[in-house]
């Protein structure tokens, strides 16, 4: 039993950092810090949130520089000891990328930056990211901002089977965005504790920006850790 | 010395909507005979190696490793050798692992 101490990491071109601190910190009440993407450890963080934006100026391809930095390595071993860790948007990007997840992310089908909101079927609430998504969050569909290029979903066959087999597919969108197989808005690894999702819950905190559907995702890793 | 020509591609199997945007405005053009358009990356490397076949396996992992993401991509490498004695140059295609 341990309380959530949330570790934010920041590259160069991260732009949701702040964003996820103020949910935590402002909304939530959580202890939390940025960590530098050349620091070389997460320290006594034990919950892992790789934040939305364009890290590395989405050179090469998307996450694909960032997966390389100093501070990734050891969120790499965090998680494969089985650590918390949400990658959102341009994180969920970099998940894949460092292998914490499989498949990959493409360009849009329609090729073009899309900026809105989505509503998502959480597809798996007993997951330590679902838990709190009960019943009635408007019977498991939510509403939550995604803002993005390169969100189309992409794995082998044997993969997706895999996937939904075992109930890892998380988020689903209702009206599928962007070409991602079997409409993917978020999946989790294995073991069940790295999640990576497009949609923005850190955007989706309060009620005074719209929903605060995203909100349930922090408080059911808070809830797992207590 | 030897110089690296890599060339990054989707896979076939994988829908190109940014060549097929392409290829739609190269055929209001009038060049209704251009077809399977695709897009990609071109990569070049110096690479000080004493061998071509050593500066080919560089060029290769880093392919694997970082250019090219082989869940969605395959590449292509050609070598050309910038030794002033040598004037050869060899391509090789490599298929990406599917994982």
């Amino acid at each position: 039993m341990s309380k959530a101490k949330f570790g934010i990491i920041v590259f160069p071109g991260s732009n949701c950092d702040h964003d996820a601190y103020h949910a935590l910190k402002h909304v939530l009440n959580q202890d939390v810090e940025f960590l530098w993407h050349k620091d070389s450890t997460i320290g006594d963080r034990n919950v892992i949130v790789i934040p939305g934006g364009f890290s590395y100026g989405d050179y090469l391809r998307c996450g694909a520089i960032a997966r390389f930095s100093n501070i990734m390595k050891d969120v790499v071993r965090f998680a494969n000891n089985g650590g918390i860790v949400t990658g959102i948007c341009n994180g969920f990007q970099i998940v894949c990328e460092a292998g914490l997840l499989p498949g990959a992310l493409l360009r849009n089908a329609n090729l073009k930056f899309v900026c809105k909101n989505v509503t998502l079927n959480v597809e798996n609430k007993k997951t330590i990211f679902t838990s709190a998504f009960n019943g009635s969050v408007n019977k498991g569909k939510i509403v939550i901002p995604i803002a993005h290029s390169d969100g189309n979903y992409i794995c082998d066959e044997e993969t997706l089977k895999e996937l939904e087999d075992n109930n890892r597919i998380v988020f689903r969108y209702v009206e599928c965005p962007n070409g991602a197989l079997n409409s993917i808005a978020g999946i989790v690894n294995k073991k069940g504790n790295v999640l990576g999702m497009m949609p923005h819950p850190e955007r989706a905190s309060e009620d005074i920006v719209g929903s605060h559907d995203g909100r349930y995702v922090f408080e059911s890793i808070i809830q797992s850790l207590n | 010395m030897y110089l690296a020509k890599i060339k990054v591609t989707l896979k076939k199997s994988i829908l190109d909507p940014q060549g097929k945007a392409v290829e739609h405005s190269i055929q209001s053009l009038g060049y209704k005979n251009v077809e399977d358009t695709r897009i990609g990356k071109y990569i070049e490397l110096k690479i000080n190696a004493s061998s071509e076949e050593e500066a080919e396996k560089i060029a290769e992992e880093v392919s694997d490793k970082l250019l090219a993401n082989p869940v969605m991509e395959d590449y292509e490498i050609e070598i050309v050798s910038l030794n002033p004695s040598s004037n050869g140059s060899s391509s090789k295609i490599h298929a990406g692992k599917v994982h």
